[in-house]
């Protein structure tokens, strides 16, 4: 195949699975490789539609690093039976992929402005990538402050990079959990309760947003309440999502499809259906 | 594909007569040139749109009565081929099939490889395409090939596609084009439009082109020339069928009304009422959802992908992890209307609503989206069940 004409965006390409690192009990990271071609460019907060064999296709997040065009990272829960089989992957594992597809954190407009990122539970993945971008470009940035929340120690995603993280002198993070166990020494508590413990500016942040739909609700309400316009405020949506291209209506949030004009939505443009019961 | 041009533009807009049995002639050529003919036949108590070979096929002296939840084929005291509105069947059925396979893939030493589906083989002429179905086409032209993702398929069977449309001499009891400025008259996106003139001894069509493809047709028909009490008794068809509406629609300030009020105390009470059957959507001739299953074979070597027509108001369309969406009725009838109404206008520049009244027909408990819509507008500031956003979590 010619890897220089893009493929027809609703058939699946095959990808070779190079590594698997397992995050947690239920959580694996996979590099993806093309078998044929190149990977192309993605933006942070963008996502694929992976395909296992025969089974299903599913919407993932890129978590890996913009910068780096060798490989597709993704990390993904299995919580059923398509995401079960991409998890269950091993090395040398084809899967099939479309993408990427969807919007982006806003990482370039955010220069020049305090940045925090805030993501609870699997939502640190679709985040990473903005962190990677943000810490490459830190001296473009004013403070920044990544507050990351799971439901326990055990559920934490990317132990190694949260460590050395938190020893960078150019960035502050924040980890809590809702339940601890004997280990763990850190905070306890939901990740909107993260917000006044890190310094920012709020007339000059950019705050980016991810996790759960009841999380983002809490932490956008946090955020107003310390003075973050609705407009700096960005949060990504999860719908169901069939075709990714727009075509099925499956994602559709009030008049956005989350997945082309999503999944990264900017919060004053969807605060009043975030705030109605089942948009 | 390359129109034979001989005379180029001689009869674009002009009006001539076909006299009712030289429709055959039309059939015929369409035919000839190689096009798989789609018509109304009356079928099972319903006009359907299926295969058309010969005029007798066309359902001669029927029209349909029809009401919330109620339609039924009745005998006209002519025998008027197109003396009825609209039916169950849409020609979305053709240009978007109810299923479609989009692709093969077979394993291979290092994976698998994927095979597209081969583009479709023949190319359809419709004949009888209403007002309100040719807007229903253009919009689903927006959403299949008006975004960067254009719909392979869609765009292959519709750019085949020959129209003919049929300006209506009858209004259907649910009908509100007029409302929704969509019809009864055929004013663009035709190749042919034609208008029965039958009364006495005549039975004539008084034929338009909208396309040189359709003016080349014509060309070649026994059509004979009209006259001005012909253009007159073709303009006098279109405005009785358009005073004759069974229902309307103000769409004034429509989109705000709906989007503004996702509490409105009306959508729990349509929701007592609505089955969340799907009948409404799998009918509406704009709704275009899918959803698609993967499938293998036995041995696992060989996989598909099919796609399906969906609808909004079932529990899976909205599913994500740890439930669905919009798990109560009230909130899947409500995205449907809304996005019909309201959103459809922001995704894609025109109401997702033609008039058609296929919905409130063909509803089993004769829901009406004209009568929800007034009831909305009626009382908009009536109060729904209160919204808890700031206390636990749900
Ligand atoms: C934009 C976007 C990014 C995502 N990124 C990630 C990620 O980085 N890592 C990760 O583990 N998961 C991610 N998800 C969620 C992931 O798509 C679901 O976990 C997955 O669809 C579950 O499918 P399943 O068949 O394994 O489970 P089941 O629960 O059996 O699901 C059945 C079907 O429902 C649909 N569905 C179920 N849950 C979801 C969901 N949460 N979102 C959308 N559709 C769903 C799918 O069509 C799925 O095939 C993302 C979802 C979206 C919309
Ligand atoms: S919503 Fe009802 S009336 Fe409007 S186009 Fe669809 S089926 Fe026809
Ligand atoms: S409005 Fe009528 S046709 Fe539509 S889902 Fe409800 S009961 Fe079925
Ligand atoms: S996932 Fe199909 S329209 Fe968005």
């Amino acid at each position: 195949m010619n890897a220089s004409v893009a493929p027809d965006p609703m058939l699946p390409q095959p990808w070779r699975v190079q590594a698997v690192r397992r995050e947690t009990a239920d959580v694996v990271s996979l590099d993806l490789v093309p078998l044929a071609g190149a990977p192309m460019p993605f933006k942070p907060g963008q996502f694929n539609m992976l395909y296992a064999f025969g089974i299903g296709e599913v919407p993932v997040s890129l978590s890996g690093d913009p910068a780096d065009a060798s490989r597709f990272v993704h990390t993904v829960r299995a919580v059923g039976a398509v995401s079960g089989a991409i998890a269950a992957a091993t090395p040398g594992t084809v899967l099939g992929l479309r993408g990427p597809f969807g919007s982006a954190w806003p990482v370039a407009a955010a220069a020049g402005h305090d940045i925090l990122i805030i993501a609870g539970g699997l939502g640190l993945a679709p985040l990473r990538p903005a962190i990677y971008h943000v810490l490459a470009n830190s001296e473009r940035f004013g403070r920044i402050a990544v507050l990351y929340g799971s439901r326990g120690p055990a559920e934490l995603l990317f132990h190694d990079e949260l460590a050395r993280w938190r020893g960078r002198l150019d960035m502050e993070v924040e980890i809590t959990v809702d339940h601890a166990d004997p280990s763990w020494h850190g905070r306890v508590g939901v990740v909107p309760g993260l917000i006044d413990k890190v310094a920012f500016d709020p007339k000059n942040t950019v705050a980016l947003v991810c996790g759960p739909e009841v999380m983002i609700r809490f932490t956008v309400a946090g955020l107003r309440a310390a003075g973050v316009a609705d407009d700096h405020v960005h949060v990504s949506m999860e719908r169901n999502m069939k075709c990714a291209v727009g075509l099925c209506g499956h994602c559709q949030f009030g008049p956005d499809f989350v997945c082309k004009d999503g999944a990264v939505l900017a919060y004053d443009r969807i605060a009043a259906r975030l705030a109605a019961r089942e948009i | 594909m390359p129109e034979p041009r001989t005379q180029p533009s001689v009869l674009l807009g002009a009006r001539v007569l076909l006299p009712r049995p030289a429709l055959q002639d039309l059939i015929d050529a369409l035919a000839a040139c190689g096009f798989e003919v789609i018509g109304p036949r009356a079928r099972d108590g319903a006009i359907v749109y299926d295969r058309l070979r010969r005029i007798e096929e066309l359902p001669a002296g029927w029209t349909d009565r029809q009401d919330g939840g109620t339609y039924g084929l009745e005998r006209r005291s002519d025998a008027a081929l197109f003396g009825y509105a609209v039916g169950p069947h849409s020609w979305k059925q053709f240009l978007h099939p109810p299923q479609e396979r989009l692709w093969r893939a077979r394993r291979r030493e290092d994976g698998f490889a994927i095979e597209p589906e081969p583009a479709p083989p023949s190319r359809l002429a419709f004949i009888g395409v209403r007002a309100c179905e040719l807007h229903a086409i253009a919009i689903q032209d927006r959403v299949f090939m008006g975004g960067a993702h254009k719909d392979t398929g869609y765009e292959a069977r519709r750019r085949g596609a020959f129209v003919v449309a049929v300006n209506c001499g009858t209004a259907g009891g649910t009908c509100f084009c007029a409302s929704m400025e969509t019809g009864p008259r055929a004013e663009a996106g035709f190749d042919l439009a034609l208008t029965e003139l039958i009364g006495g001894t005549r039975h004539d069509f008084l034929m338009e082109a909208g396309s040189e493809a359709g003016a080349a047709l014509l060309a070649g028909l026994p059509t004979r020339p009209a006259g001005a009490a012909d253009i007159a008794a073709a303009e006098a068809v279109v405005a009785r069928t358009a005073a004759s509406m069974g229902r309307t629609m103000d769409t004034v300030g429509l989109k705000s009304l709906l989007q503004d009020h996702p509490e409105h105390p009306r959508w729990d009470e349509v929701a007592s009422r609505c089955l969340a059957c799907a009948n409404c959507t799998m009918v509406c001739p704009t709704c275009f959802c899918t959803t698609v299953t993967d499938h293998t074979d036995l041995a696992g070597q060989e996989a598909e992908r099919v796609r399906h027509w969906d609808s909004c108001f079932t529990a899976d369309f909205s599913y994500i992890h740890g439930g669905s969406v919009r798990s109560s009725t009230k909130s899947r009838y409500r995205q449907w209307m809304t996005h019909k109404l309201a959103h459809w206008i922001d995704q894609f520049g025109t109401s997702g609503c033609v008039g058609c009244g296929r919905c409130i027909t063909w509803c089993p408990v004769g829901i009406d989206i004209t009568a929800e819509a007034a009831a909305i507008r009626a009382d908009p500031a009536a109060h729904g069940t209160k919204r808890g956003t700031s206390h636990g979590n749900p």
